[in-house]
């Protein structure tokens, strides 16, 4: 008893600050260590580069865990493997996304030029050069008038949600709703235009804006959720600001809280711009198939980028695989686009901070 | 242009809490009315009914009398909006509108109400207010800065600014130092000072010596026990407020006792 009070622990009053590091250049060195071992595989075994890269990984991490333990703390040794399971996982995320691209850019490249991009697919001999004007155009047309339909929808929802609803039934009500409408599958949606638009214009009615129906239906539920988020993120402060000068509470919602969130409702619309533009399913269902161009979403057939490249694809011939190559390299630039569009446009409207 | 406020009998509730109970005073024109207590006693709350700001809440209402120069504030027919134009207020953060310059901030009210004005007006306007919160100053070679780039003490000065830009009967101030440091605080209350003899200004504060500072009259506020609600204790002239108080209790917070 009076041994364990009288014996100070000596250790715990000079807690050590300090403990052995590895080097700056451990990690580099473990890697090459680890390459070079596992590069015995394929010289005796035959392996191929896959399996040598997946056991150069496992090297890795398993020396460098260990040489950590030895050298430096328990927790240091964790932090080391956690960092580089962390960054393995990372690689092999952006795996089929690189592969994708360089597929697409590789294959789609040689396709592209003037005539590719200003012609339509129609001709009337088969000497005529072939091009997916009408296909750019299509898509267009039809990405916009399905914007045009959803945005207002999408965004006055959200409004309401935010602004008047606040989880009252009819709201938490509209919330699942538009959840349920998330996970719509895209075929559904084209269904359901096809059906009204038979319904209203009788059998076999084709055109642009069935599509873009169809569309809306997959664009509004995003537009609401990303503008509900954006329009929650706005303090309530700047409301009861706005209230105390006297403000009407429609003048706060468009010139206070819209104003605030209009980067990122922006940055919203033009992604689920970005997420629709790819459909092919109800397209190909109510918009139809044509090889001319077509700037009337109301009368005839439209073609979409998308749903040409299925097209190609049954043909079937080299000539217009490559043809479906370059029309995918476009698409994904049009995407690309938008992407960027949205980052800048996000950029531009953000509330400035002035520091 | 200043106005007085009568109050009488009010209860103010959210949802089914009752949140302050029973509020009879006087609040005189052009001068600092300050309220103290301690937290979660309804001096806020109260201040906000003053304005219908309390409404802003869902499921908060009111019962009772508020009369501002003889006109009852609660009356079915009464707007709010039109309310909130003649009673202005100031809150405890600091809170300019993010996507606006330090101009539009202070024509914010003016702006936002539609109002149409020349440019020569709406400097002047601009430039009137700035003075009256004392920031005009530090700031005329950098109006179109965004108003979120001023310090915090500067950012308050900025809301007063935007306040008074209306044109307001009076002016409500929910502790409005109690996020800046000593030197913007000694800033605003010298614009207290100067407001007064415009405004009607009450102010809520947990600073005692503040409220000895600024005010005329001072409302003490206060839970009869936990989760009863709120109610005024004592309200008298700061003089006797702090010299020799009605109340015990008064006596006991103010001198630091308890609270």
């Amino acid at each position: 008893m009076t041994a364990t009070l009288t014996t100070p622990p000596a250790t715990s009053s000079t807690i050590p600050l300090t403990h052995g590091r590895l080097p700056r250049w451990a990690p580099g060195l473990v890697a090459v260590v680890a390459i070079a071992a596992a590069g015995l595989f394929p010289l005796l075994l035959g392996w191929g580069v896959v399996p040598w890269v997946i056991v150069s990984v496992i090297f890795y991490i398993g020396g460098l865990t260990l040489w950590a333990a030895v050298v430096e703390t328990r927790r240091s040794a964790v932090d080391r493997m956690v960092t580089s399971l962390v960054w393995t996982a990372f690689a092999i995320a952006l795996v089929p996304l690189v592969s994708l691209l360089w597929t697409v850019i590789s294959k789609g490249l040689p396709a592209i030029n003037s005539t590719f991009l200003t012609y339509s697919a129609f001709r009337t001999s088969l000497d005529q050069p072939v091009g997916i004007y009408h296909a750019i155009m299509g898509t267009l047309v039809i990405t916009f008038c399905a914007a045009v339909i959803s945005v207002p929808i999408g965004i006055f929802a959200a409004i309401y949600l935010v602004e008047y609803g606040k989880g009252n039934r009819l709201a938490r009500g509209i919330t699942f709703l538009v959840d349920v409408m998330t996970g719509i599958p895209s075929i559904v949606a084209g269904l359901f235009a096809f059906s009204m638009f038979t319904l209203f214009f009788g059998a076999g009615y084709r055109s642009g804006i069935g599509g873009a129906v169809a569309l809306s239906l997959l664009m509004i539920p995003i537009v609401v959720r990303s503008t509900e988020e954006m329009l929650r993120l706005v303090p309530d402060d700047l409301r009861e600001a706005a209230y105390a000068l006297g403000t009407p509470k429609w003048r706060t919602i468009t010139k206070v809280v819209l104003r605030t969130s209009l980067g990122g409702i922006i940055t919203g619309v033009t992604l689920a711009t970005a997420r629709i533009i790819g459909e092919t399913a109800p397209l190909l269902l109510i918009a139809g198939l044509t090889t001319r161009t077509n700037m009337n979403p109301f009368d005839g057939f439209m073609t979409t980028l998308p749903v040409f490249i299925y097209s190609q694809f049954q043909k079937g011939t080299p000539a217009d695989f490559d043809l479906a190559w370059g029309t995918a390299l476009v698409l994904v630039v049009i995407v690309l686009l938008l992407n960027i569009a949205a980052r800048v446009i996000g950029k531009i409207f953000a509330p400035k901070t002035g520091r | 242009m200043a106005k007085s406020i009568d109050v009488s009998e009010l209860d103010i509730y959210y949802g089914d809490f009752l949140a302050v109970q029973g509020v009879n005073m006087t609040i005189q024109a052009k001068s600092v009315t300050a309220f103290i207590g301690p937290s979660g006693c309804g001096k806020s709350t109260f201040l906000r009914s003053l304005n219908r700001m309390h409404e802003v809440i869902p499921g908060a209402r009111v019962e009772g009398k508020v009369m501002v120069d003889g006109q009852s504030l609660y009356e079915p027919n009464v707007d709010p909006v039109a309310v909130r134009r003649q009673i202005g207020m100031v809150f405890q953060r600091p809170n300019p509108f993010p996507t606006m310059s330090i101009y539009e901030n202070v024509l914010a009210g003016n702006r936002l109400n539609a109002k149409k004005m020349k440019k020569a007006e709406a400097d002047e306007i601009v430039e009137s207010s700035l003075r009256g919160a004392n920031l005009w100053t530090e700031v005329k070679d950098r109006l179109g800065r965004p108003g979120m780039g001023l310090s915090g003490g500067q950012q308050q000065r900025l809301c007063i600014a935007r306040a008074i830009a209306v044109q307001p009967e009076v002016l409500l101030m929910d502790e409005p130092c109690s996020a800046l440091d000593p030197i913007s605080t000694s800033a605003i209350e010298d614009l207290i000072h100067e407001l007064k003899t415009e405004y009607t200004i009450v102010i809520v504060t947990h600073n005692m010596q503040q409220a000895a500072r600024v005010s005329d009259e001072t409302g003490f506020f206060n839970l009869k026990a936990a989760g009863e609600p709120g109610h005024l204790v004592e309200f008298n002239s700061t003089q006797k407020m702090f010299a020799n108080p009605d109340n015990e209790s008064t006596e006991a917070y103010i001198s630091g006792r308890f609270g």
